[in-house]
């Protein structure tokens, strides 16, 4: 990385959030680092020597930034809910794959099954924060700055964290309230003495420190700038200093002053365009983050280098402090909420799924919201749906699908007309979440079977990877209508999410075979065509979807056979993805070292100990488009190259204002 | 007669006129263009006394003409129906364009580039919004102007094709061509009259015998031609510069389906580097998507081998296959010289 960076720092636990022992974690545990030399840095001394100012983060709750409602972290899984939409919201009762939990192994544990049923849905808020949220706005922020705009971030960013702390009124001051109230008074005025003493201590070096490490972070992220400069594009500089609630737009505000190439309408749009995700080694921006959280995450001590931009927590310890917060949380809204720990726990699963419980959230939100007085209903409702996808991303990156259908709700808000009253907008935002719902997933979904089982004829092999319900649909749809064909299910560790199709293909009576990954190129050289599902495809024909679907592509590609991907257009992107590095998702890695039926129990701990060994569970993998024969769509069958094609003519008002 | 479901020696009209324009005369042939003649004759009299108009008809009125395209004839006949036709309404008109499109669809279903050319029409013809005229009969003359147009178009595809196609002909090239398609026909002579040197491989097309066809069109216009038999392609490709093939559709992958041998030689051409040019008009451009060979609708032909053969022996007697786009460098269109990917943009723009 950027040589002024310094020596890589050890990863270190910054245990931002519930931990009885009140011993001081690192304000800031990546001060200097570069991706040169790992070995050494990873001393596990003491974090806090590191830390500049030396002072700790008390477990407070930060009022997540607005515009992380924007991240378009491409996250989802390619592992949609089958079958009717009604199944869509009941996910948490399947525990057929022990969905439960992040780890399978550990779905009987206690943590995941009580928060995950009925009793979340009351919980709001004091969830783990997602950095990512934040620093990914705080990255656009800093791409583009010149030095001065460090400053001027922070200046208003403490200002916003006085006046969040201040006032009552404002949505994301009651995040902070509301999230301070979870955990106890004692937070506030301990987050109000951090504020304060975070600039007191800085003393002139160590900000010159943090300044240098920001212009580095800039430089570093430069190449990304596009995709973060999404959040940054609101123009004015001065809106900050004036009303609260633009406040907390502030950052962006600035950022987007400096980014000489915004245009208004680029500006607007980068506006909407979600984040993709934050850079995690920016000590800087992680601390922002931090310090903007609702929801409280324990970092991973051991992360891979090369990964080190993905955040990566421990998990299965936030749920219980979750559930007890069920009272506390009224800003964000209970439905919201629910689904937000539903992602956490694994509950809700696959990209069709998340989005529509994210979109059923939002209407149920819409619905029960009102207009504070001397508030405009489009601003004020702007900024309660980015408080809500800040949370969710909290709990779970957000997937490419997602951050599409919030971009569309975004639009849907802006263009109401100024004279409808508030129950009318209302029920225009909620009919129109529905008519999204309805025609771009599941009108798409019935579309997409109606071409795709055209080209499965009889006599065929059919080999499908994981679980993606509208590969389902398609296999149960063809069963229906009478044609003989027989399935291979390739599956994988360690979510093994093929044996859930499984189930439901045999018990309908299909002809299945079973295997796992290992025995891909075994099993290819019987297949006749490869039906593939996908979280998202990008500009460049580039489908991003669950780990393994590259290799079962590239597999197929070798073996000839034609590659079938299943995809509705509104998961279309018209970013580029290049690998699956810069973009990705970091899962449990206690998943991939907890092999079932193996007496390990012993190791699970000693790898957090071990410098040595560190587990990678990615979520998701890129395919290039050259090992992708179709794209079956709501538009037709169309090669890997018409993708920005369709994005063009068919997004267009999702692209523009 | 039009789809081998109907009889199992079937063969694909489509086939029939292409023969008949080759002047290949077999006696299965004759026999059965006899057929094909009457039959749909016959079914289309079904259309209704009162229609002093048939369609179909005029169709194979244009379509005896062996410079014209099936799908132009087709397109012409179309227009011939708007000209004729007496409806009173919008909708009436469109009713009665659908309902010859699917006559002449139905005359041959293994034509794609015929399915494609009255998809297409009904498409350029219909979406304009000048439709909306309160006058019926200025709206149903646009209409007719449109359809002149797009029948003027199709006719001047071949001539467009060609002067694209000049840049890429150069002097002491050697062409390898496969096929008698009309529209490389048109490209050579054309390159002819600019005076460039190059010299003609081609095979002989067996069994249509284009191979002889072709070389005698060549050496009325002075242009040095070899043939070759169909199996001495991969020999030849040595010296060979580039290769020009014509399409009977072009699908949305953007690969082509043309006459049997068009794959073997692509994939020979690719795997020597050569470039391989399909010069093919857009009226061709169909909504289909093959995977495979088998994944199209079938069209077969008679083969004649001279002697007589076994009964139990099979023959393989698909008259087309299809070649997948990443073995096609470039198509020549009457819309530009297009890559391969560029079908789907095209179709997406002009279907959706």
């Amino acid at each position: 990385m950027d040589p002024r960076r310094g020596p890589l720092a050890v990863p270190k636990v910054r245990r931002v959030g519930f931990f009885t022992s009140i011993e001081p974690s690192p304000e800031t545990p990546r001060p200097n680092r570069s991706l040169s030399g790992p070995a050494e840095a990873i001393t596990s001394s003491s974090p806090l020597s590191d830390s500049p100012s030396g002072q700790f983060i008390s477990p407070v709750q930060i009022p997540p930034s607005r515009h992380h409602s924007d991240n378009l972290a491409s996250r989802a899984a390619p592992v949609p809910v089958p079958g009717p939409s009604a199944f869509r919201r009941q996910l948490a009762n399947d525990r057929a794959l022990h969905v439960g939990s992040y780890n399978p192994v550990d779905s009987l544990l206690g943590t995941s099954p009580p928060s995950s049923n009925g009793e979340v849905s009351e919980d709001s808020g004091s969830l783990f924060g997602f950095q990512r949220s934040d620093s990914a706005k705080l990255s656009a922020s800093f791409p583009n700055g010149g030095f001065d705009m460090t400053l001027r971030v922070r200046a208003p960013q403490e200002s916003e964290a006085k006046v969040a702390i201040a006032s009552t009124s404002d949505g994301r001051k009651k995040n902070v309230e509301a999230s301070g109230e979870g955990e106890s008074l004692a937070a506030k005025p301990r987050k109000e003495k951090e504020t304060k003493s975070l600039k007191e201590k800085t003393s002139k070096a160590e900000r010159r420190a943090i300044q240098e490490a920001q212009r580095a972070a800039k430089a570093a992220a430069k190449g990304e700038g596009s995709k973060r400069a999404g959040e940054s594009s609101r123009p004015k500089p001065s809106k900050p200093a004036k009303q609260p609630q633009p406040k907390k737009e502030a950052p962006q505000v600035t950022s987007s002053v400096s980014e000489k190439r915004a245009v208004s309408v680029e500006k607007e749009r980068r506006m909407d365009v979600p984040q993709t995700q934050m850079q995690y080694d920016d000590k800087s921006r992680v601390d922002k983050a931090k310090r903007r959280s609702v929801v409280e995450q324990t970092e991973s001590k051991n992360k891979v280098e090369l990964f080190l931009h993905l955040p990566q927590y421990e998990r299965g310890n936030q749920l219980p402090n979750l559930s007890s917060n069920i009272f506390s949380l009224d800003t964000i809204h209970h439905a919201v909420y629910k689904v937000g720990l539903q992602h956490l726990a694994g509950d809700i699963a696959g990209d069709n799924a998340r989005c529509i419980a994210m979109l059923h959230a939002f209407q149920e939100a819409i619905n029960d919201y009102t207009t504070p007085p001397m508030k405009d209903l489009t601003m004020d409702l702007t900024a309660k749906i980015n408080g809500y996808v800040s949370f969710l991303i909290e709990c779970r990156p957000l997937s490419m699908s997602m951050g599409n259908a919030i971009r569309f709700l975004k639009n849907q808000i802006r263009k109401l007309p100024v004279d409808l009253s508030e129950p009318e907008a209302k029920a225009s935002l909620c009919s129109e979440i529905g008519r999204f719902i309805d025609e771009k997933i599941l009108l798409a979904d019935k579309v997409i079977v109606q071409y795709a089982v055209t080209k499965i004829r009889d006599g065929e092999v059919l080999l499908t990877y994981g679980f993606s319900c509208v590969v389902e649909m398609i296999l149960l749809y063809a069963h229906e209508i009478g044609r003989k064909f027989r399935v291979v299910i390739v599956d994988s560790r360690p979510n093994l999410e093929g044996q859930k199709l499984l189930r439901r293909l045999v018990t309908r009576g299909l002809d299945c075979t079973y295997t796992h990954i290992n025995a891909v190129s075994y099993i290819m050289g019987e297949v006749t065509r490869v039906f593939l599902g996908a979280s998202s495809i990008f500009s460049n024909g580039t489908l991003y979807s669950k780990v393994g679907t590259a290799c079962v592509a590239m597999v197929a590609n070798a073996f000839s056979v034609p590659v079938i991907v299943c995809c509705e257009a509104y998961k279309f992107h018209e970013r580029v993805l290049l690998d699956s590095i810069c973009s990705n998702e970091l899962g449990d890695p206690d998943a991939i070292a907890n092999v079932p039926l193996r007496n390990n129990k012993k190791h699970s701990k000693t790898m957090d100990n071990n410098k040595n060994l560190q587990f990678l569970n990615l979520m998701y993998d890129s395919t290039p488009a050259e090992y992708i024969s179709m794209i079956v769509t709501d538009y037709g069958m169309i090669p890997p190259t018409s993708i920005p094609v369709i994005v063009r003519e068919y997004r267009r008002e999702d692209l523009l204002l | 007669m039009a789809d081998t479901t109907q009889k199992p020696d079937a063969i694909s009209a489509y086939y029939q006129t292409r023969a008949a324009h080759h002047g290949v005369i077999t006696s299965d042939w004759l026999a059965q263009a006899q057929a094909a003649v009457e039959q749909p004759d016959s079914s289309v009299s079904g259309l209704g006394p009162a229609k002093s108009f048939n369609v179909i008809d005029e169709f194979n009125g244009w379509r005896k003409q062996p410079d014209l395209a099936e799908a132009v004839a087709a397109i012409r006949a179309m227009a011939a129906v708007i000209r004729a036709s007496e409806a009173t309404t919008m909708m009436e008109l469109e009713i009665e364009l659908k309902k010859a499109s699917d006559t002449l669809k139905s005359w041959d279903k293994t034509s794609i580039s015929l399915t494609a050319g009255c998809d297409l029409f009904i498409r350029y013809v219909t979406r304009t919004s000048a439709l909306e005229y309160e006058d019926f009969n200025s709206a149903k003359s646009r209409l007719l102007e449109r359809a002149e147009k797009f029948g003027e178009i199709s006719c001047k595809a071949r001539k467009i094709i060609a002067m694209l196609s000049q840049d890429f002909i150069f002097d002491g090239c050697t062409i390898l061509v496969h096929g008698l398609s009309r529209v490389v026909l048109e490209v050579l002579k054309t390159a002819a009259q600019n005076n460039k040197l190059f010299r003609v491989l081609c095979t002989e097309g067996r069994p249509d015998g284009t191979g002889v066809l072709l070389s005698n069109e060549l050496s009325k216009l002075d242009i040095p031609v070899k043939l070759l038999l169909d199996s001495a392609v991969a020999y030849s490709m040595d010296e060979v510069d580039m290769v020009f093939v014509g399409a009977d559709g072009v699908v949305e992958s953007g690969g082509i389906i043309n006459m049997m041998g068009t794959y073997q030689i692509a994939l020979v051409a690719h795997s020597m580097n050569k470039p391989v040019y399909v010069a093919a008009e857009s009226y061709k451009f169909a909504r289909l998507y093959p995977l495979d060979q088998k994944d199209m609708a079938p069209a077969l032909r008679p083969i004649e081998f001279g002697v007589k053969i076994p009964a139990k022996v099979e023959v393989e007697r698909s008259a087309r296959d299809y070649t997948p786009p990443q073995y096609l460098t470039l198509l020549f269109t009457d819309l530009g010289v297009l890559s391969p990917s560029v079908v789907s943009d095209e179709l997406i723009q002009l279907y959706l």
